[in-house]
This record gives structure tokens, sequence and C-alpha cells, in this order.
């Protein structure tokens, strides 16, 4: 007993305290930073991107499709894509994803999530998360874990991973959504009481990421159903996924 | 020549590879008696398969490689699995891959696909019911069904069913072969799978790679090691509600993971590793303020498991919980963490060392486990320890020398007709890629081996007879990969 409070104590207080400006490491690969005036139309970056978000003329990356791999960066000789450790990286909209030439992070912060009134007014103070995970590497949901560990803390939110949809203002996927998950996640959906949000977590469940090619897949659902929220990432690091939900909720 | 005999990280040539008569290479199988690393078919034109065959002598560090070739009217063979129960997973895939039918399979049930159609096991009498969990589980983790066949609070089986996360990965690494789709089998192996495909890829473009991308591929290696038993450690704490240790080693990883930021710019040193080497070296600095961090880390997590340990009620919750005997850990296949938590000496660090490893020349803990969770979980504590001491280690060796390029250029086209074999330690076990080319250098067949494919039925095991309310507890002890097992 005394060895684990002392353990405790030893330890301390671990926490971000301020998680709306939390220093990221410089090393982090964020917001893209694209130059278009320095691309010469080599195409190397094009070649090597594994996921097809890059476009040439003018240059842009669509983070929904993006892995953050690096590889661009590294292939382009000019020196016209760059990543800033920026890391707040969700939107309201699909098309926010896409970054250009001259996004700034003031500019994505602005413009990237839309709060709707009554999002604010219903989950404002508290949202109770069921995660579905559909077919994804498992690099999500560590990071999702890690959302509620003694760093990160989401909990003092009022934001918290349940364990049943019936509990649950709303759905978390993560994942690419298998032939062989489609039909659990639409179970889980039905039985999440209305109103609810659905929120897209990673490359992955927002366009398929790395396995968009793949024959097993069954992407149906996301025709159907409206999106609150698109989070990138892969994996979605937890300051951005916090962030991204805080913004969703008017925090 | 029943056999050709190679070495791990090599390629051989298709056409140097025997092939057999089935029922020859099943005799052959079972006189040689060696542990199966590859079992899987390839399409060999005209509506006949090849049956390829991988075997492992870990003693001697040898594989040995067979085929056999079916016809297209030949659509089934005599099992192995009734001789050797090592071999039930491996041809339940190859059914369900290539529709040839091992007959008298002892339970030849679905492994990836057609889950509604199974009809489960079934248990009756007056006390015995039934606890079906899953594909949705109730934490943040991956799909799987489970269902437990239970007699009041015990529980008699575990029937386990997966294939929820299958995404046809081999099939996408033919078409279209990179690192960051080898990252993204199984997230939480990201750098032994990636590590093990980008050896498998330059192995087909004889590509030698500097000695410094060989150590930062080994440190890499290593902390991911480390970071996920830390992570474990804190899991197993959860689930006995001992939420001191959940808290302590969840702060612990987040150093370790953070120093992998910071090398690579991804927290699972996603973009670190890349055919021909490594994309990102690590200078001086970030190597002291490294070793500083694991410093603490060793520190820290022994710190929090000698409390841990000290307390009577913990203990009580690990021990006898989750039993794997040695005998049935053997019998099924068991590798890596898992067989070595049951007193078996398996670490493909050893038996297989690559080159950087060998020129290590570490010395082997040999582990003294009952296969319980206490035994994975004093596991993972030395294994952390291990895997801290040996990154320290790398991390000197970096700052003191083997100042070189950590990339190596080569726009070589894939050796034609042949296949190459890597098998990597990661954290759970072995991790197996292999590759096949045609005579125009494309690839035809890639196959995965993770090490959950051969665990997930000691898991079913280790549940016997425990109570039902001890699964997360053992769950957690092994960890086990579903997209790794789905592909
Ligand atoms: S960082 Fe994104 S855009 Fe660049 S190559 Fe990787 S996936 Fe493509
Ligand atoms: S987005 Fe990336 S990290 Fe997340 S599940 Fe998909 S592959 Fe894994």
């Amino acid at each position: 007993m005394f060895d684990t409070l002392k353990s405790r104590i030893y330890q301390g207080n671990q926490f971000i305290k301020d998680i709306k400006n939390a220093q990221m490491r410089e090393q982090f690969r964020g917001l893209p930073k694209l130059c278009n005036s320095k691309c010469n139309n080599c195409e190397a970056c094009l070649n090597i991107c594994p996921t097809g978000a890059l476009k040439l003329n003018p240059l842009s990356i669509d983070m929904g499709k993006c892995t953050f791999c690096g590889a661009c960066k590294n292939a382009c000789k000019t020196g016209a894509i760059n990543f800033s450790n920026f890391y707040k990286l969700s939107a309201t909209s699909r098309e926010k994803l896409i970054i250009t030439e001259n996004m700034t992070e003031e500019e994505f912060s602005k413009v990237a999530i839309e709060v709707k009134k009554e999002i604010k007014k219903v989950f404002g103070k508290s949202l109770k998360l069921r995660q579905v995970s559909a077919a994804g590497c498992n690099g999500c949901e560590m990071e999702l874990n890690a959302c509620s560990n003694v760093n990160f803390d989401m909990g003092r939110f009022g934001i918290d991973f349940v364990a049943s949809p019936r509990h649950a203002d709303g759905i978390v996927i993560t994942g690419p959504i298998s032939k062989n998950m489609a039909y659990a996640l639409k179970d889980c959906y039905k039985s999440t009481p209305n109103p609810k949000v659905v929120i897209l977590c990673g490359a992955c469940a927002i366009s398929g990421g790395i396995f968009q090619n793949s024959s097993e897949l069954d992407r149906k659902f996301l025709e159907k159903y409206p999106i609150d929220l698109y989070i990138a990432g892969c994996p979605v690091h937890p300051l951005t996924f916090i962030n991204g939900i805080l913004g969703l909720i008017g925090r | 020549m029943n056999w050709i005999k190679t070495k791990n990280n090599t390629k051989v040539n298709l056409n140097e590879i025997p092939t057999l008569k089935i029922n020859d290479l099943r005799e052959e199988i079972i006189s040689l008696n060696k542990r199966p690393v590859g079992f899987f078919g390839k399409d060999w034109g005209y509506g006949t398969t090849k049956l390829f065959t991988i075997l492992a002598d870990d003693q001697n560090g040898d594989l040995y490689i067979s085929s056999a070739l079916f016809e297209q009217s030949e659509k089934e063979y005599e099992s192995l699995t009734q001789v050797l129960p090592s071999f039930h997973i491996f041809e339940r895939e190859f059914y369900e891959q290539f529709g040839i039918k091992p007959k008298n399979h002892p339970w030849l049930k679905p492994l990836r696909k057609n889950q509604k159609d199974y009809q489960f096991f079934e248990m009756e009498g007056e006390e015995v019911h039934q606890v079906a969990v899953g594909p949705i589980h109730a934490g943040v983790i991956e799909p799987g069904h489970f269902r437990f066949m239970c007699n009041g609070e015990t529980v008699y089986h575990l029937e386990i069913m997966l294939g929820y996360q299958n995404r046809g990965i081999e099939d996408l690494i033919v078409k279209h072969p990179t690192n960051q789709l080898a990252e993204s089998i199984c997230g939480d192996s990201t750098i032994a799978h990636n590590l093990a495909y980008s050896k498998v890829i330059e192995i087909l473009k004889e590509t030698k790679i500097t000695k410094r991308a060989q150590l930062i591929r080994t440190l890499a290696l290593e902390m991911e090691r480390a970071a996920i038993h830390i992570g474990d450690l804190g899991a197993i704490a959860g689930d006995i509600a001992y939420l001191m240790g959940a808290s302590v080693f969840g702060a612990i990883r987040t150093l370790v993971i953070n120093t992998m930021l910071e090398f690579s710019g991804s927290r699972f040193g996603r973009g670190l590793i890349t055919v021909g080497g490594v994309n990102f070296d690590i200078d001086d600095e970030k190597i002291q303020r490294a070793v500083k961090t694991f410093s603490k880390v060793e520190k820290d997590v022994e710190r929090m498991v000698k409390t841990m340990l000290k307390n009577t009620s913990v203990m009580s919750r690990l021990e006898k919980t989750g039993v794997v005997s040695q005998e049935k850990a053997h019998e099924i296949g068991v590798v890596g963490m898992a067989a070595r938590a049951c007193g078996i000496v398996i670490d493909s660090r050893f038996d297989f060392p690559d080159e950087c490893f060998k020129n290590l020349a570490l010395p082997r803990k040999i582990f003294k486990g009952k296969g319980d969770v206490n035994a994975r979980f004093q596991l993972r504590y030395q294994e952390t320890m291990e895997s801290l001491s040996i990154a320290k280690r790398i991390l000197e060796m970096l700052k003191n020398g083997y100042k070189e390029e950590v990339f190596t250029q080569n726009e070589n086209l894939l050796c034609a007709n042949s296949m190459a074999i890597s098998i990597t330690e990661g954290w759970r076990g072995e991790v197996v890629h292999i590759a096949l080319t045609d005579g125009n250098s494309n690839l035809t067949r890639y196959k995965i081996k993770d090490p959950s494919f051969n665990n997930w039925y000691a898991l079913a095991l280790a549940v016997r007879n425990n109570g039902v309310s001890d699964f997360p507890l053992c769950n957690k002890s092994f960890n086990l990969s579903y997209c790794g097992n789905d592909l």
C-alpha cells in the first residue's frame, strides 16, 4: 500500500494541461505546406505516393487519403512539399481536407470545422462514443486508447468511449470497412439512439486509405448515412482526435 | 532430393524447389517433423495449384523447402493435422484460399470468410450455457467473435471466430507493393512487418544496406518491443483493477513512443524503414536524449513492476490463471513470446539471426515460465529491460561510429523465378514474409504469417477451466492481433 502511494507521488501529475495548445514535436508530419511555384511537374511525388492523395497542377494533398508517410517530401527535389507539425487536422466536410497551396494553420483552423448549433447544444458538455473498428490496422485503435491515458486524459472533457452503442451519442469508425464488418457496423449504428453523430477516424475510414483498392471492402454504409466529422491521420494522433472532437462540439 | 535446405533472409530459385506428389510430400513432412513456417498455395496455371511447404529447424537455423503439385482434378488430400496438430490452421487457410480439402481434418472451420455459415460447437446439459461476444467488443479493440461454452462461471471451451479485419493484403501487395502497405499489415507491429517486407524486397533486388541502417532498424524493432510490452503490462494491471499500474505503465510507454516520434515523425515508427535502408538518420543530440529517456524508462518500469508484484492480491490474480502447458504449446505450434512463457526455447532473433543481430553477439536468456498470465507478465518485463538495454547499446554504437549513409539506392528489377524468405522476431514472435516472382521479375505471390496466426488457439486453450471473467486478463497477457491473422 505504501509502496503504491510512493509510486504515485513519484510519478506526479503528467497530464497535458492545455490540450488545445499542446506542444507537438517538430518531427511530426501534420498539415501539408505546399508551394506550387517550386513544383516543376517532375511527377516524382505522384509515382511514389501509395494512396493517390497527391495531385499536380495545382499541387494538392488530400488529407483524407494521405498516410502522412512523408515519401512525397523525400522524393521532391525542389522543396515544393513540406509538412508542418500542426496537428489539428479535422474537418466537418470532406472537401476541406484537400489542402492546396498557401493553406496556413490559421486559415485551416478557421474554415475546417463548422460548429452546428444542434450538436453544440446537445453534446457540448458530454459526448459518449462507441468505437467501431472495421478492418484497419489497429494503429488508430491504439491511438484512440491513448486518448484516455493519463497524458491526454480525454475524460476530463466529458468525452469517453463507452461499451455499448445503447449508451452512446455517436460512433467513431476506424478502418476501411471490410465486407465482413459491414453488417455489424450497420447494426451498431442502428442501436445507437438518436440524435447521434458519426465520426470517421483515419485515412482508412475516410477514403479506404492504403487499402482503397482492396476487393474485400464494403463501404456502402458511408453513402447512406451523414458524416459529421473527418479526422485525418494514419494513425490519428491523440491530440488530433481530442481537438477534433472538441471542435465538433463547439468547445 | 526431396527438400532444399536454406537459411533465413535468402532466396532460392523456384526451379530448384523439388515438386513431389502430395502423398510423398506428406510423408516427408511427417518424417522430418519440423516446425511449419510456411504452408501455402499458389495458382500454377491451367487449373493446377502448387503447395509450398517451408519447415524451420530452430536448433540449427535451417529452413527446408519443398512443394507438391495438385492437378486440376485433385481436390483433396489426407490432412496433416491428424498427425501434426500444428498444421491445423495452415491447412484451414490453404483450404479456404484454394478449395483443396484436407480430408479428416479434425476441425475444418472457416478462417477469414463465411463466418455466418459456420455452425459453432455446441454443448448440452442443464448447467451449460453460452456467452457470445463480438465482433464489436466493449473496449476500443479490433473485431472478432468469441463464444464461450460455460458451466456456471467456468469456461469449458472457447471458440474464436476471426476474419472481420480481412482486407486481402496479400493480393494488395502483389498488385502494388509498398512499405506503407507493409506497415499497415498490423499496426502494433509496424516495424516488424515493414522490416520483414523490406528485407524480402532487398533480397530480390540484391540490395546491400549499410551497417548504420541495419542498426537503426534493429533499434526500432527493440523499441517497438519495449513499448508494446510496457503498454501491455499496463493493460494487464488494468484488467485486474490495479489502476495505479495501468496509469503508470501507460505514461512510461508514452516516453518510448514519443522518442520514436522524434526519430521518425510517427509514434509507431511509420515512415522510418524503407526498401534500401531507413529514411531518417539519428543525430547525436537525439541519441543523447534517447539514452537518457531509456534509462529513466528502465528505472520506472522496474520500480512499478516491483511495487506491483509485492502486492499479494495482484499475485493471486496472475498466478495459475490462463495456463498453457509446455506440451500443449509445443503440440499446437505456439511461437514467440507466448511460447517462451511456457518454457519453450524459441526466438528467431537467436535461431535465425540477421547480420546485425549476430554481430551484437547478445547472450540468450532462457526463461523458465509456467505458461500462466504471471509468466507472460514476467517475461514481458524481462524482455522490456533487455530491449531497452539493446537499444541503449545501439545508440552508443551510432554515436561512436558507423558514420555512413542510411539509404542505398538500387533500381534493379526483382530477381526472376525466385522465392525469398525473411523471418523477423516482432514483439509477439516470428513475422514471416515470403515473396515469389515470375520470369518477368513481377511479384506473383506474397505470403505473410503473423505470429498471431499460430497463437490464437493458445488463447482458447488458456481460458479453459478459468472463470469467464478472467478472459480479458488472459487475452491481454497474449494481446494477439486480429488484423495480423485476418490479413
Ligand atoms: S505523405 Fe501523403 S501525399 Fe505524401 S506520399 Fe505519403 S500518402 Fe502520399
Ligand atoms: S488509417 Fe492508417 S493507422 Fe489508421 S487503421 Fe488505417 S492504416 Fe491503420
